[in-house]
């Protein structure tokens, strides 16, 4: 009888629980196709407009660029400070380790709304004005910290003799490291990017702090709730959802291929 | 150490020794060097800034938002006495959020991870489904929430109808709407580590204590438990600390008295109110708190695997 329950208990959570985390994907999506005008808050009929016309409304599209700049050169800057600074660790002394790894570890135990606050006050007393430069700062300081911890656990597993068989071979030490370590890396350094990317993308609360009058995305919609988001900007969320989805099966199919052609080989 | 044998030359250190013996010099120091110099200045600097800050005066006869530096302990005794209420509300919602996503998470996780585990197809599917909300704004998905809830919604006139919720009854501007808001958003930060753990989770052992006669509920608490430990960890602390401090959820499901959390009067004193010292002392005191509370947390339940 326990046995029973036990077998029907999982799934059913776990599926409601699936379901809770999909509605509002789901309701953002259908009411992406509302003919609702500026404020979108209930059904007025299907139209195919807003998916035809995503920049229609006012500002979504230019808050989407600078969400897309942003979040590309924050990733970029975040990924190779975090990857060199992994590799660093790892492989090689220091002295002041205890000092680096809380360097490393304390943004992570602080909540966004301390990280926004302490960088305001920063940028406050050096007077220097809020906007791009200052959002991109901020971005690459909370990412760094995902990156270093995501890379770091990549570089520790992987097998240091690797690298001494390729120096074997008369590789360089550059050759070895080109050839036979950053090949390795490769998959966890592309996943802290995207990682990164999603997190500069959709982080609202330090860029709040620190963009002044700079709009993103996240704002745009925070600052469009008020008074109803346009429909636009759902027809974005769904898009870049779509696009994820993709990216993430993407990455699973060629995991799933690798696993197979070493099984097979 | 290195021998000779029959097949070549063999090394016969473990992968262990050898990283213990870590290479010396100056190329680890440029290694890091760039990244520890943006910490340092973007990091650390801003946060003793920011302590600084929270000491300031306002001089007399000064205008709104000019502050002069200072060493005014009192600051924190002001915005103590006035937003402690908030302070404990914001770690009461972040613990019943933490909590919820654990009953709920670990199911999903539990799931995909186990039950699922000769279904491929059917696990990737799900897997995708757990990491996709990451990239879709969590604030469309709040504000689709809001609407969800919205009085004249279907689910509020459904429960009206049933008489569950009195007829003049919300479910939004509740504490309840901001409860389910946080652990919605930070569900997925719960389930991804334990989902990782759980991964690893060899099923023969719980068939090992089920041939010693231990009950389902035993071989759970005795096992299966244990040996996810780390996920349920580090799960936790990644939903606790974001949600102590998020001001997004309460702002937008909750926007009542009985509602606000401690971000919220940090954006209002920094940007409203133009009080930066406030501003200031509450965010480090959210900092120290949280601190304090996640170190309390490690050293009772631990696990060196964290780092």
């Amino acid at each position: 009888m326990k046995q029973k329950i036990g077998r029907w208990f999982i799934p059913a959570v776990g599926g409601l629980a699936f379901i809770y985390l999909l509605v509002p994907i789901a309701y953002i999506f259908v009411f992406s196709f509302n003919d609702a005008g500026r404020t979108n808050l209930d059904w007025r009929g299907f139209t195919l407009e807003n998916w035809q016309n995503p920049c229609g409304a006012p500002a979504v599209c230019e808050s989407l660029a600078h969400s897309l700049q942003v979040g590309t050169v924050a990733t970029i800057a975040a990924t190779a400070l975090g990857t060199l600074i992994a590799i660093g660790l790892v492989r090689y002394k220091f002295r002041f380790r205890k000092l680096t790894d809380v360097l490393i570890i304390l943004p992570l135990a602080t909540p966004e709304v301390v990280l926004g606050a302490s960088l305001l006050a920063q940028f406050l007393n050096l007077g220097w004005e809020l906007g791009y430069a200052t959002i991109v700062i901020a971005h690459i300081v909370f990412c760094m910290s995902f990156v270093i911890v995501t890379v770091r656990a990549r570089v520790s597993s992987l097998d240091p003799r690797l690298e001494e068989a390729a120096a074997d071979l008369y590789a360089s030490p550059r050759a070895a490291f080109w050839k036979v370590t950053f090949p390795l890396l490769l998959p966890g350094i592309v996943a802290a990017a995207l990682l990164s990317f999603a997190m500069s993308f959709d982080d609202f609360i330090i860029t709040n702090f620190n963009s002044g009058t700079f709009q993103t995305f996240p704002k745009f919609i925070y600052v469009a709730a008020t008074r109803g988001i346009p429909a636009q900007a759902n027809v974005i969320g769904s898009a870049m959802f779509i696009l994820a989805l993709l990216v993430v099966v993407i990455g699973q199919v060629i995991s799933y291929r690798k696993k197979k052609q070493l099984e097979n080989s | 150490m290195t021998v000779m044998t029959k097949k070549g030359i063999v090394d016969l250190r473990s992968p262990e020794e050898i990283r213990a013996e870590r290479r010396k010099g100056r190329t680890g120091v440029y290694l890091i060097a760039p990244g520890m110099l943006v910490l340092a200045l973007f990091f650390a600097l801003p946060v003793v800034v920011l302590l600084a800050m929270s000491l300031y005066v306002k001089p007399e006869g000064g205008e709104i938002g000019e502050f002069v530096p200072g060493f005014e302990i009192g600051n924190y005794a002001t915005v103590l006495a006035a937003y402690w209420p908030e302070l404990l509300r914001s770690f009461g919602f972040a613990l019943i959020a933490t909590v919820l996503a654990l009953l709920i998470g670990f199911p999903m996780a539990y799931l995909v991870a186990v039950r699922l585990r000769e279904k491929t197809l059917l696990q990737g599917i799900l897997l995708v489904l757990l990491i996709a909300p990451f990239f879709s704004s969590f604030i469309l998905r709040t504000q689709a929430w809001k609407q969800i809830l919205a009085d004249e919604g279907f689910i509020a006139q459904t429960l009206k109808f049933l008489a569950i919720l009195p007829a003049d009854g919300h479910l939004t501007a509740t504490p309840f709407a901001v409860v389910a808001g946080l652990t919605y958003n930070f569900l997925p930060f719960m389930v991804l580590p334990i989902y990782a753990n759980l991964g690893r989770l060899d099923t023969r052992l719980l068939e090992a204590s089920g041939d010693l006669y231990a009950s389902p509920m035993t071989s759970f608490f005795k096992v299966t438990l244990p040996m996810s430990a780390p996920g349920v960890f580090a799960g936790t602390l990644l939903t606790f600390i974001p949600a102590a401090g998020d001001y997004v959820n309460a702002a937008l499901l909750g926007n009542n008295r009985n509602t606000t959390m401690i971000g919220q009067i940090i954006d209002s004193r920094f940007f409203k109110v133009i009080d930066y010292p406030g501003a200031s002392a509450l965010s480090f005191v959210l900092m120290v708190s949280i601190l304090v509370l996640v170190t309390i947390y490690i050293r009772r339940f631990g696990t060196k695997e964290l780092m």
